[in-house]
């Protein structure tokens, strides 16, 4: 099959990104690709209130790749079936828009949906009382706390969350989630 | 009890919990993938404390950036000091947070509405 997880991201500008991986998101990618964004913004004198915004979303999109991506089918090329994934952010006209691509089990599909269909019909005061509502009285499972970083990347960003779904076999499609961070 | 003093990483933040000193701080960055793991040993050391606090215990939180993992854990800290206040022992808790930095402000906010310890909330003007 040809098909491979920058299919997904052919509209956006991967040549001029600020940050762009492919591959398996584990702690030592993490940390590299937040030194680079964040020297980057810094160097380049970035508000301070946008750019701490920006490093946060950051954080929560490479820490859902880390936690949440599903394996990879295996007739697809990966040199490790796990956390493997795509990011990619860019500098847009009012700021910054980062992506991710990752795999979902077929089963996960319909929780995703809902989870951010609730996030992005809700009002920011509605976001605010879900986030509290579910630090407050959710367990805290081993991967962290399940959809509390979508919940924030809303929260911070005051933007609806973009997403989409491309099937890739009956149990597994490719998952791509957009956030764009402006000054205002 | 002998105090709890972790170092500062890039991910985690400093803790220092001396009740000799009077010192209880959290300061840094908390952003590390596997936050429970990390934040266990202040949990385990509170749980300690709160068998014989100190009649006031101020607590300083510091953080520039915290992940929504940290969030719960920083949570699970926060609910043992509301504990040592019901047990009629004074606690504050200090949430610093950088001029300008909302997000920062809010988080504060959302701790002090949910945990039933009085809270102050400093801004750090540069």
């Amino acid at each position: 099959m040809s098909f491979d997880l920058e299919n997904l991201v052919s509209d956006l500008d991967i040549r001029g990104a600020i940050l762009y991986f492919k591959g398996n998101v584990d702690s030592e990618v993490i940390n590299k690709a937040l030194d680079s964004v964040e020297g980057k913004l810094l160097s380049s004198r970035e508000n301070p209130r946008l750019r701490k915004k920006v490093y946060n979303v950051l954080v929560e999109s490479l820490q859902n790749l880390y936690h949440h991506a599903d394996d990879v089918p295996r007739d697809y090329h990966a040199s490790r079936p796990d956390r493997f994934g795509l990011i990619i952010m860019e500098k847009t006209g009012r700021g910054y828009r980062i992506t991710t691509c990752n795999f979902v089990t077929a089963l996960r599909i319909r929780e995703l949906e809902e989870k951010l269909t609730r996030i992005n019909n809700s009002t920011q005061e509605e976001i605010k009382e879900l986030y509290k509502d579910i630090l407050n009285h959710q367990e805290i499972t081993e991967k962290g706390l399940g959809g509390l970083g979508l919940i924030d990347m809303a929260r911070k960003t005051g933007h609806r969350l973009d997403y989409r779904f491309k099937k890739y076999d009956n149990l597994h499609s490719a998952f791509r989630i957009s956030a764009v961070i402006t000054s205002e | 009890m002998e105090p709890i003093i972790i170092e500062g990483t890039p991910k985690t933040p400093s803790i220092k919990f001396d009740e000799k000193e009077g010192i209880f701080e959290i300061k840094g960055r908390s952003i590390p993938e596997n936050s429970v793991e990390f934040y266990k040993p202040l949990n385990e050391w509170l749980d300690n404390y709160m068998q014989g606090p100190l009649d006031k215990t101020v607590v300083n939180i510091r953080l520039e950036y915290f992940n929504t993992s940290s969030s719960k854990c920083i949570l699970d800290v926060f609910k043992r000091l509301e504990a040592i206040h019901r047990s009629k022992h004074d606690v504050e808790i200090n949430w610093f947070y950088e001029e300008d930095d909302e997000d920062m402000l809010e988080a504060g906010e959302d701790y002090d509405s949910i945990i039933k310890v009085p809270f102050k909330m400093i801004e750090i003007v540069e």
